[in-house]
């Protein structure tokens, strides 16, 4: 068997009894990336990254990674491994410090992969088309996108050419590819996991989480990377529980609802009826079900466009050419050229587009008609979930309303990309935690994603149902077949 | 609302990029379509809503005020695109 193609927790299985080791493990992932890495460009700057050199932890059985290795989303600052946001403008750029679940990770044992994983520029996009290297291609149909902006984590993980790996959600970027791509993704609660050392988009939303194989493998990863950091002031000082805990088949009881508004237009059909399948199986296994409504969805996404590029306008003003990073400009330009003509080719089109979107709407005259009404309405938002967790366990949705689209077909269009992120926005909206499990295939043979949302701190709730329908349906053990 | 390609060049200006008059055009045709959009917001009563800036309701988290380890400035410097010595380096300022 390849040792790629298992899961974390079968793995250090097998660590444990010292049938392998962790260089057989390095061995089998760098023989599967070049087998079919040309085709799927899951990692970026591959060619300049010794996979085998990739840091090896002293093999120390307490740890509760040790020696797994876990690929890496191209804006979570590794000390050893460039960083780049696949951005021009941030070319070269090797941060001098560990991001802090970077940190954690190595003190359970895991090895940090040397090549990072490919995302839209500054996570700035739903297909990873926005990449300064190119898109990756969709393991399930290689003329597909993966989804994004975390498609290069969520297509590794799909073609066995990473073992685990962490992604960073703004507005569903760790949801939606893993919808696209068959594979288990998670956004944690805003404040779970410390964002110190995520290169920031949208500070009051983004977090990073895991995209694995399985749920097992999901709590596993949230164990290692959950907890307070006093480097991140947003990152809350609760106990971390044992995720691994809430792994139990037994849903019993558990309230479950399915909001009314989701039912838009733009779902697909076969989508809808694939989820609508996901969601008897889970009244099977005992759940209650509800209808509930969450009347102010359908703003979800004109506010995060204000509030994502509002604060993107302002986190991405330190790219002026002087700290790290590209420099455009001949000697004799002033001050203001040089920040111009730098950011100018640094940037690509989709970041241009959001920063100057962010600057209008904060800027003077514009900005109680835009940034403070979508903070009011954020409000809003936030409260139709209050009254829903009030009384129900959790919230079961698509992930996204269609399975994987054609590369290029919606790159040109940038309001019906945005439409897309439809069923993950509102989560990043109101801090609450969220997982997409595979739940099914398209006739044409693309996954689909059941989306589960509990209220904040509740990830177990998330891993409890996700779990439970997980060992109740085979479709986490399908596997792409790439031709190499 | 419409945007107009001035409010659009001058805005670009505020935001410190250089736009191609192709990307400006482009731009502000895009712009147009999704301010277009987003104007939906416009029919929500926010009437006595209080804004939500951040999601905790945490604020004014401060640390003890003791001296730990940072980095070198050499460390700090290591990936400036030019520099002088322990200086950034950047286009004259002060004529």
């Amino acid at each position: 068997m390849d040792l790629n193609t298992l899961t974390a927790n079968e793995l250090i299985k097998k660590l444990d009894k010292k049938e392998i080791t962790s260089r057989d493990i390095l061995t089998s992932l760098e023989k599967r990336i070049k087998e079919v890495d040309s085709k799927v460009k899951a990692y970026v700057r591959v060619n300049d990254s010794n996979l085998l050199n990739s840091e090896l932890i002293t093999h120390n059985s307490e740890l509760s990674l040790k020696g797994i290795p876990v690929s890496i989303k191209d804006n979570i600052c590794t000390r050893e491994y460039n960083t780049e946001c696949c951005s021009k403008i941030l070319e070269g750029f090797k941060p001098p410090y560990d991001a802090t679940v970077i940190q954690k990770l190595k003190e359970a044992g895991a090895i940090i992969l040397a090549a990072k994983t490919n995302m839209d520029e500054f996570a700035f996009g739903s297909s990873t088309e926005n990449s300064c290297y190119g898109p990756t291609h969709n393991p399930w149909d290689l003329d597909t996108v993966t989804g994004g902006s975390s498609g290069g984590s969520a297509a590794a993980v799909a073609s066995d050419e990473a073992i685990m790996a962490l992604g960073s959600d703004t507005g569903g970027s760790i949801r939606q590819p893993a919808s696209f791509c068959g594979v288990v993704g998670l956004k944690p609660t805003y404040g779970r996991v410390s964002r110190y050392g995520l290169i920031a988009f949208a500070s009051s939303l983004d977090q990073i989480g895991p995209i694995t194989k399985d749920v097992r493998d999901s709590a596993i990863l949230m164990n290692v990377i959950s907890g307070y950091d006093a480097y991140d002031s947003t990152s809350i000082n609760i106990d971390v529980p044992d995720y691994t805990k809430s792994l139990e088949s037994d849903i019993k009881g558990i309230r479950i609802a399915f909001p009314n508004e989701y039912f838009i237009e733009g779902l697909d059909k076969e989508v809808k009826a694939i989820v609508q399948e996901a969601i008897n199986k889970l009244k099977s296994l005992g759940a209650n079900y509800k209808s509930v409504s969450l009347p102010h969805t359908q703003y979800a996404i004109p506010v995060y466009y204000i509030v994502a590029t509002a604060e993107a306008s302002s986190n991405l003003a330190r790219f002026d050419g002087v700290q790290y990073g590209f420099r455009a400009g001949g000697a004799k330009a002033n001050l203001i050229d040089m920040y111009k003509k730098t950011r100018g080719e640094g940037f690509g089109q989709e970041a241009k587009r959001r920063i100057i979107l962010g600057t209008f709407v904060l800027s003077h005259g514009y900005y109680d008609a835009y940034y403070l009404r979508a903070l009011k309405v954020r409000t809003l938002i936030k409260q139709d979930f209050d009254k829903v967790f009030a009384e129900l366990d959790c919230i079961v949705t698509p992930t996204s309303p269609t399975a994987a689209f054609k590369i290029g077909e919606k790159i040109k269009d940038p309001l019906k990309m945005y439409l897309s992120d439809i069923y993950t926005i509102s989560a990043n909206l109101a801090g609450i935690p969220a997982i997409s499990i595979p739940c099914g295939f398209t006739k044409k043979g693309l996954p689909v994603g059941l989306q589960i949302l509990a209220k904040p701190f509740n990830e177990e709730m998330l891993f409890k149902v996700a779990y439970a329908y997980e060992q109740n349906t085979p479709w986490h053990k399908m596997k792409p077949k790439i031709a190499v | 609302m419409a945007i107009t390609k001035d409010t659009v060049k001058y805005v670009a200006h505020l935001a410190r990029i250089d736009l191609k008059p192709k990307e400006l055009e482009k731009l502000s045709q895009q712009l147009q379509e999704i301010l277009g959009f987003i104007d939906k917001l416009k029919r929500v009563d926010i009437k006595e809503i209080a804004p939500t800036s951040h999601i905790l309701p945490i604020n004014n988290v401060l640390r003890d005020d003791k001296p730990g380890e940072s980095l070198s400035s050499d460390k700090a410097l290591e990936n400036v695109p030019q520099r002088q010595g322990k200086f950034f380096s950047v286009p004259k300022v002060i004529e």
